[in-house]
């Protein structure tokens, strides 16, 4: 038997071989290190992974379409999930590194879970098969489980990991039952091919919407989208920091780069009917997400309700169904990943590592004593805010253009409405660390890798902001 | 059709009657001898001491999860025995890289003192 198709293609897969291998090292030398070592060596071999992941990216930039094992594409969209879960990863590494060995003695396996989670989401990028879509949302769901609750001493991190494990459970359960149905529908797990049988009027069409709305449950979980939010808070809230602004990027990421592969690649014809269901959840998810951020007293509470809000944003670009909405998705998705690790980096310096979060009294008047961590917080939430000219500004733009060019005015106008609520609550923040008389402010935290990447993600946002028309161009290039 | 079913019925009939009929046939023809170590729970081994619902330590689970692993890479790599012929060195080299993962898990699990019984 010839088994040459084996290796056929396989750079396709490339950037995931080099985190899974990365993962293996770091657990290698967590087994070599000295006993009493502090393990900071294993957070710089877990960085040099995540560069040597983007740079494996890069090696396999603009190479012709390939498949691999019919299960994974080497396309536009891959490459651009890719870079975005991969800037996650980097940003969390640096977060982590100070992090790590406070809440853990195990720092190896803290470093392996966050890579193979990367090669997860990464992999969700590039697939185009149902089986492989599951194995690849299971490899980082599972990893994050770990990873929620591995701050061991902190009740509040096991009780978010129970919680998120037993409903992310659940709505995996949900998301292979839908898998089956449509296997069910089509005959076959090749997104394509059941676009192509579907098309044809081959594929039985009530099975295929019972599947379809139970995946549309499952990714609604992953995504906490809104009437599959609950979990949010208390798991983003209980997680380690570094850890929580790790999964509001790569999750939110990887899902809806699974969901957009279902929906754009077996159901593009279909549009007309799950454009309308999209866009009623975009509406609940932005708007509960936006009044329920208002009321919040801790930061990282905020943050969460705060993500929820903006994967409805997200969501929004989805509705048309057009290859312009994709590209905006990813900038999106890109713009988000480097304003909202950056404020996650600041709850990180802020807080103290028993009590895992900050709240109102924990930087009031932060200005007056660290100047430029203050500074780079009001450049965060006025791009979460979507304030001209930073990042988060051209990613609303981008996806509030692409529902008006699709035909959804009414809910782009839905989606500026509830940017003006969401203004309300990161600008008060900004208002007490600048206007507030300062109490007792804790202690800052601070670690190079830290500080590196607080001030590289404000420089990002910024750049970003100025320079829209690069990145623009970047993931418009990718959309199709 | 129907004659199809008429053998799933026979079948039933058959399952139902061999058993019955071998443990029967024991019951009646065999010698019978009894005495105290014949009549004993373990014919061969020690008496319980107390009750059989004794608590297990919950450490047992974790030995008992790295044991499933490699009972599952034992039915991994019967496939790839058998087909050797026709996979040859690249099947082999994928067993050995298969199992080498595993083996560095073990590691890990022995070094972190996952083995050890405290």
């Amino acid at each position: 038997m010839n088994l040459s198709f084996l290796y056929e293609n396989i750079h396709v897969l490339l950037p995931e071989a080099i985190l899974f291998l990365g993962a293996l090292a770091v657990v290698g030398a967590d087994l070599l290190r000295p006993k009493d070592g502090d393990g900071r060596g294993l957070g710089a071999l877990a960085l040099l992974t995540v560069v040597a992941g983007l740079v494996g990216t890069a090696y396999i930039w603009g190479r012709p379409p390939a498949t691999y094992l019919g299960g994974a594409s080497l396309d536009g969209f891959a490459l651009g999930v890719r870079v975005v879960v991969l800037t996650a990863a980097f940003f969390a590494v640096l977060l982590s590194m100070g992090y790590a060995p406070r809440i853990t003695w195990q720092t190896g396996e803290y470093y392996a879970l966050l890579l193979l989670a990367t090669a997860g989401m990464s992999l969700l990028g590039a697939t185009t098969e149902l089986a492989l879509l599951f194995v690849a949302l299971e490899t980082f769901s599972l990893a994050l489980y770990v990873l929620t609750g591995i701050y061991r001493r902190n009740p509040r991190s096991a009780e978010a990991s129970l919680k998120y494990f037993l409903l992310g459970g659940f709505a995996s359960g949900f998301f292979v039952y839908g898998a089956a149905l449509l296997y069910g529908a089509g005959g076959t797990t090749d997104l394509a091919l059941l676009g192509q049988r579907l098309a044809a009027g081959e594929a039985n069409t009530s099975l295929l919407w019972a599947g379809m709305a139970l995946l549309l449950v499952g990714f609604g979980f992953k995504l906490s989208l809104v009437p599959f939010h609950m979990w949010t808070p208390d798991v983003y809230q209980g997680a380690p920091t570094p850890i929580t602004a790790f999964m509001s990027v790569g999750t939110k990421t990887a899902a809806l780069a699974g969901f957009i592969r279902v929906l754009g690649t077996a159901l593009p014809a279909q549009q007309a009917t799950w454009g309308w269901a999209l866009a009623v959840l975009a509406v609940l998810t932005m708007t509960v997400g936006n009044l329920a951020a208002l009321r919040q007293m801790s930061l990282k509470r905020m943050l969460a309700y705060s993500s929820i809000a903006h994967a409805g944003y997200i969501l929004v670009a989805l509705v048309p169904g057009t290859a312009q909405g994709t590209a905006a998705a990813l900038f999106y998705l890109f713009a988000y990943g480097l304003m909202n690790i950056g404020a996650f980096a600041v709850v990180v310096a802020l807080e103290r590592t028993a009590e895992n979060d900050v709240d109102q009294g924990g930087f009031r008047g932060m200005a007056t004593l660290y100047p430029a961590l203050a500074a780079a917080m009001a450049v965060f939430m006025f791009s979460l805010a979507g304030i001209p000219p930073l990042a988060g500004f051209f990613g609303k733009f981008l996806v509030f253009k692409a529902a008006v060019e699709g035909g959804w005015t009414w809910l782009a106008v839905l989606g500026v409405l509830n940017s003006a609520i969401s203004a309300y609550y990161y600008l008060r923040i900004t208002v007490a660390i600048y206007f507030d008389q300062a109490q007792a402010v804790p202690a800052r935290n601070a670690w190079a890798g830290l500080n590196l990447g607080i001030a590289l993600a404000a420089l990002g946002t910024v750049l970003v902001g100025i320079y829209p028309s690069l990145w623009i161009a970047l993931f418009q290039g990718l959309g199709g | 059709m129907l004659s199809q079913y008429l053998f799933i019925l026979l079948f039933t009939a058959m399952a139902l009657v061999v058993p019955v009929m071998a443990i029967m046939m024991g019951h009646l023809l065999g010698p019978r001898h009894p005495d105290p170590v014949k009549n004993a729970v373990y014919e061969s081994g020690m008496e319980t001491i107390g009750d059989t619902w004794v608590q297990f330590r919950a450490q047992y689970y974790l030995i008992a999860l790295i044991f499933v692993v490699f009972d599952v890479e034992a039915v991994f790599l019967f496939p790839i025995a058998l087909a050797y012929k026709d996979v040859n060195a690249l099947g082999a080299g994928a067993a050995i890289f298969f199992i080498l993962l595993l083996l560095v898990g073990l590691l890990y699990d022995w070094r972190k003192g996952a083995l050890e019984w405290q």
